[in-house]
């Protein structure tokens, strides 16, 4: 044992404050969360009541609502920003390198600011006033002015346009690494065969790019599962009559505003599997992946 | 030269995206800098008559936002410094080092990559109140300390670089320590500097764990802050996208220093939040 760690200490030694704190602040907390889904945890502790709080969420209108939302959005926001991405990628893949880094630097931009802030100054855009952005863009096609995030009918569609109407210059930057790698003997083939330069680019890159594509769709989704901000901020937390509620925005209230830590555990765990879902989906397509 | 005339129509297209998606962005800047009565004014105006700096008087003489912005610098700044040591450290041990344990420690750290930070939210909000570190800048910086996406970044660099280095100063009397620190840290750096910016970038725009975890308003990050201008001045748009603007500001300027770092952590980490 000593002769072991004489041998090992240092390597020990360079893993254990991050290993000690990877274990107290996000391993134990998530068998933590685990045990309090199955706790009627309040503010003034709880008992054991096995699988009762999901029971509770399925038969809770709010929590599907929530549920449905999240998903909706989550589906919604991932296709158009994966199906953006590659066609942006795909736009500045032929032009020079020059080109390329500044177009990258210019669509990565934006996504440097926080998610409130962004919400913030979409809130402002998408705001029921005549002299909202939105509704005066509109007005002059003779549409609106919508009340957006004071309707419960509009609400989600703005949170929704407000992600679908950025960029996404991280899937950008990737698409476009990955296009710098395609070998080129396929396109040699398809050249001399007279390809067309889009029958090339369905029928050649966008097939190999497919391991991308999935990581992209599989990070994406797992982020938009977890939309938060964006809510709390344009639609104070939920909108007319919990028409932008989410998982994670009633998780934050069930727990913090309402003491409701089991049950918002117990949403946590819901979320929790849809990522892992969407995960495993990821590793078994890449597994059966074509190799090309 | 036909080649060139084929390729302006896209390049047209791709300036007419980037402004569009660069719109926001201006859009809270020109409101920062407008006079109030152009602000609600029917239509909008979006080349500015008039610009003024009367909302940033108001907001740095009524709101705390200085002390917001000291706050966050403290709180990312320390979880960025810890971060390099850190997770350079495991990452070190996880790439070149052998010792019993490795295997399972990797895989469970691995493990919760995809794991939503909202997960943990509960339990770490108990965990500190059991250690007294609620409402206090530790309870903030410590959970920051335990995400792992340094470890496997620092590990898949470190792995890449050739051990001749490390086994010629072993063979020259150098100690583990001397080896990390004199060999492994240096030709890291590259890694290190997508880390930091990374790190600080990250913790500059945390929202939900400093919402939840402090309570004295004095404490605040700056995007908790924000959020809390959201509420005081609901439709004082003008006040709120200056607030959203001075907090924009430090890392815009991070990116364009930078610049070159944010797009290389993507092409080595991928794309995270």
């Amino acid at each position: 044992m000593t002769a072991a760690l004489r041998r090992h200490g240092w390597s020990y030694l360079f893993v254990l404050p991050t290993f000690s704190l990877f274990v107290v602040f996000t391993l134990l907390p998530v068998a933590q969360g685990l045990v309090l889904s199955l706790q009627d945890a309040r503010v003034t502790g709880g008992s054991f009541i096995g699988l009762a709080n999901f029971g509770t969420l399925a038969d809770d209108p709010v929590f599907r609502q929530a549920l449905g939302n999240t998903v909706l959005y989550a589906t919604v926001v991932v296709a158009a920003q994966v199906t953006l991405a590659l066609i942006v990628a795909s736009l500045i893949q032929p032009l020079g390198t020059k080109s390329r880094v500044f177009y990258r630097a210019l669509f990565y931009l934006p996504l440097v600011n926080s998610a409130i802030l962004v919400a913030i100054v979409w809130r402002w855009i998408f705001n029921p006033n005549p002299f909202g952005l939105a509704n005066a863009t509109l007005g002059v096609f003779g549409v609106g002015p919508f009340l957006w995030i004071g309707s419960s009918d509009q609400a989600l569609l703005a949170v929704i346009l407000s992600a679908v109407l950025t960029i996404p210059g991280g899937g950008v930057v990737l698409y476009s690494a990955a296009m710098g790698s395609l070998p080129r003997e396929l396109y040699e083939a398809a050249d001399l065969e007279g390809a067309g330069p889009f029958a090339k680019w369905r029928h050649i890159t966008v097939p190999l790019l497919r391991p991308t594509t999935l990581y992209l769709v599989v990070v994406y989704t797992i982020l938009a599962f977890q939309v938060f901000e964006r809510v709390y901020i344009m639609t104070n937390g939920g909108g007319p009559n919990n028409a932008t509620i989410t998982i994670v925005q009633l998780i934050y209230s069930t727990a913090f505003q309402f003491g409701r830590y089991g049950l918002a555990s117990a949403m946590a765990v819901v979320l929790f599997l849809m990522a892992m879902v969407v995960a495993v989906v990821q590793f078994r397509s890449l597994r059966t992946d074509v190799e090309y | 030269m036909s080649s060139i005339k084929r390729r302006v129509p896209v390049h047209v297209l791709l300036i007419v995206a980037g402004v569009l998606s660069l719109f926001p962005l201006y859009w809270l800047f020109l409101t920062s800098l407008s006079p109030t009565q152009y602000v609600v004014r029917v239509p909008p105006e979006v080349v500015p008559r008039e610009l003024t700096v009367s909302n940033y008087q108001r907001l740095f003489e009524t709101t705390p936002i200085v002390r917001w912005l000291v706050n966050t610098i403290v709180i990312a700044g320390v979880i960025t410094v810890f971060h390099l040591l850190f997770d350079s450290m495991a990452g070190y041990a996880f790439a070149k080092r052998r010792f019993p344990g490795k295997d399972v420690m990797f895989w469970l750290v691995v493990s919760t990559l995809t794991v939503p930070a909202q997960v943990t939210l509960i339990p770490v909000f108990f965990i500190l109140r059991t250690l007294g570190l609620l409402d206090t800048y530790p309870g903030v910086i410590l959970p920051g300390l335990a995400d792992v996406f340094g470890v496997f970044l620092m590990k898949q660099f470190i792995q890449t670089l050739p051990s001749e280095y490390e086994h010629a100063a072993r063979v020259d009397g150098a100690s583990e320590w001397q080896v990390y620190r004199h060999i492994i840290v240096p030709l890291s750096r590259p890694a290190l500097a997508v880390l930091a910016i990374f790190t600080f970038q990250r913790y500059w725009n945390a929202f939900i764990f400093p919402l939840v975890i402090l309570r004295d308003p004095a404490k605040y990050p700056v995007q908790v802050g924000l959020a809390t201008l959201q509420g005081e001045f609901n439709t004082d748009y003008g006040m709120l996208m200056t607030g959203a603007a001075v907090a924009a500001l430090p890392l815009i300027a991070v990116f364009f220093a930078f610049q070159r770092y944010f797009i290389e952590g993507i092409r080595i980490g991928g794309v995270k939040g």
